[in-house]
């Protein structure tokens, strides 16, 4: 799967330049499934970017581990989701130096989280290097309830917290990784226009 | 308030070319207080020649009972810090601006990573006391060509964040030591000279630091250099520069104002149009773009020059 470009929105919506190597420096890589081909791309640019990397690898159901694991980084692991590897994923931060590298490669709820960790941890912006990938899926915050539903693919959706319908916004929040839904009925409670799926 | 008058009230030295100089309201007021790394600009009236030279603050950010500075004294300068050791005494009053920080500490850092140079060491002096308030971890380079050349030594606290690297004792200062192994959220501040600012950003680079974590202050006063006229094109007025002195105190001089803030090429302030320039502008200052300097549309008074025919300013 390509990189997937986005259509132009307001400026608070997150954009991924794409990952481009940074040569052999100390790395953190995390990715999750359709994002280990960026990863694969970017160890094809440049193989040395692999030499001092820590690669954290969500396959959720895509078949690119065992490629990913022979590209030859330092370590490797798998997790089954972000919340299983991000343990490891905070002590990898916390170790790290000034002048690492972070590579994030994937979904957005991913990059977004992930983007997150690493800035409350202090590693600059200007480290942080991201690739979108695969599915175009939100991870959206409720602004009323404050409840975070993953993986949201229509526009309007249903709160799994408070049950609201939301209206998806290109409103992000970078301290949430998360994007925010507003009740979409509030002035005109019941009607509710048909969802459509969210379009890159 | 943009300046005001205060008295010297004590003069010290701190090594055999650096003095620190402290000043207070004369009615005992209390002055407004600033934060480490900011400077204030001292007037200094040397017969025909009103100078303006600035200064890192040195005292304590948070006690408006007084500012100190440390001045060092460079007999082959343009005057000024000359002014400061042989023509002020206890007793005299000064006229100097509010302090303006053009280096302040950039309070989301996890760490401060300060590296002085010589007589860098000044902005840290205050900044140190802020950080300890602050209570964010730190530590602190300084290096010196000699322990007699190190006047900040009588400033700094006794400390194991403090490490002081003299290059006559062979105990150099090894950037790549202190940039290869800093905690995530650290940011670096450099103060000296030009070669030592240029190195930092050179191992940072080689170490992968993002340029927005780098910061420095150089220390610049207007470098003197060949004489030169220019014309001011709403008046047609020509105004001559001396060797020695600067276009912005040339234009001062000539009762031309200007807005300044640094005086050392360092805050925008005085940025000034070219409207002609048949020649070639000795481009001194560390704001205008590479694009902006090599265009010749634009000029920083404070510390920029001309060579050529023709200079006009859209003054
Ligand atoms: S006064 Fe600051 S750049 Fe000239």
């Amino acid at each position: 799967m390509p990189r997937t470009e986005f259509s132009p929105s307001i400026a608070s919506r997150p954009v991924y330049a794409g990952l481009t190597s940074q040569g052999a420096t100390p790395a953190i890589m995390l990715a999750d499934a359709e994002g280990a081909e960026a990863l694969i791309d970017l160890a094809g640019q440049d193989a040395s970017v692999m030499d001092r990397a820590h690669l954290i690898y969500i396959p959720a159901g895509a078949p690119h581990g065992p490629r990913l694991a022979a590209l030859g980084a330092r370590l490797y692991h798998e997790a089954p989701s972000f919340a299983a590897c991000l343990e490891r994923y905070r002590q990898a931060l916390a170790e790290a130096h000034m002048g690492s590298q972070l590579y994030l490669a994937g979904t957005e709820g991913l990059i977004g989280q992930a983007t997150a960790e690493a800035l409350a941890a202090g590693l600059p912006a200007d480290a942080i290097h991201t690739e979108h990938r695969g599915s175009v899926a939100r991870r959206m915050q409720c602004v009323h309830c404050k409840g975070v539903t993953e993986n949201v693919t229509t526009d309007p959706f249903i709160c799994a917290h408070c049950g609201l319908t939301l209206f998806v916004r290109d409103h992000f929040s970078r301290r949430l990784g998360a994007f925010q839904g507003v009740c979409v009925d509030a002035e005109t409670p019941g009607i509710v226009p048909p969802a459509q799926e969210i379009k890159p | 308030m943009k300046s005001q008058l205060l008295r010297v009230t004590a003069i010290e030295p701190l090594s055999p070319l650096v003095s620190r100089f402290r000043f207070e309201h004369p009615e005992g007021a209390a002055l407004p207080l600033f934060s480490g790394g900011a400077h204030i600009v001292v007037e200094m009236p040397d017969g025909e020649i009103l100078r303006r030279n600035a200064y890192s603050l040195i005292s304590d950010p948070l006690d408006g009972s007084c500012y100190e500075i440390a001045v060092r004294r460079e007999d082959t300068g343009r005057g000024g810090s000359r002014f400061m050791h042989t023509k002020v005494a206890v007793g005299d009053l000064l006229r100097l601006s509010v302090p303006l920080n053009l280096f302040s500490l950039d309070l989301r850092a996890k760490k401060h990573v300060l590296i002085a140079g010589g007589i860098g060491i000044t902005p840290f002096i205050a900044q140190l006391r802020q950080i300890a308030r602050l209570q964010v971890p730190f530590e602190l380079h300084y290096a010196a060509r000699s322990r007699d050349e190190a006047a900040g030594l009588k400033l700094l606290p006794d400390v194991p964040q403090i490490h002081v690297h003299i290059s006559d004792e062979g105990n150099r200062m090894d950037l790549g030591a202190i940039l290869g192994a800093q905690p995530l959220g650290t940011h670096v501040y450099t103060c000296g000279p030009e070669g030592l600012i240029d190195a930092v950003a050179e191992t940072g680079r080689r170490l992968g630091w993002p340029k927005a974590v780098l910061h420095s202050e150089v220390f610049m006063s207007p470098p003197p250099g060949a004489p030169f006229e220019v014309t001011l094109e709403k008046t047609g007025r020509t105004i001559s520069v001396a060797p020695h002195q600067s276009l912005l105190e040339a234009l001062e001089a000539s009762d031309v104002e200007i807005e300044w803030s640094c005086r050392g090429g360092a805050c925008g302030r005085c940025e000034t149009g070219v409207s002609a320039c048949d020649g070639h502008i000795e481009h001194h200052d560390h704001w205008l773009s590479d694009d902006e300097k090599a265009s010749q549309t634009k000029i920083m008074p404070c510390v920029s020059r001309f060579q050529g025919a023709k200079l006009a300013l859209d003054l």
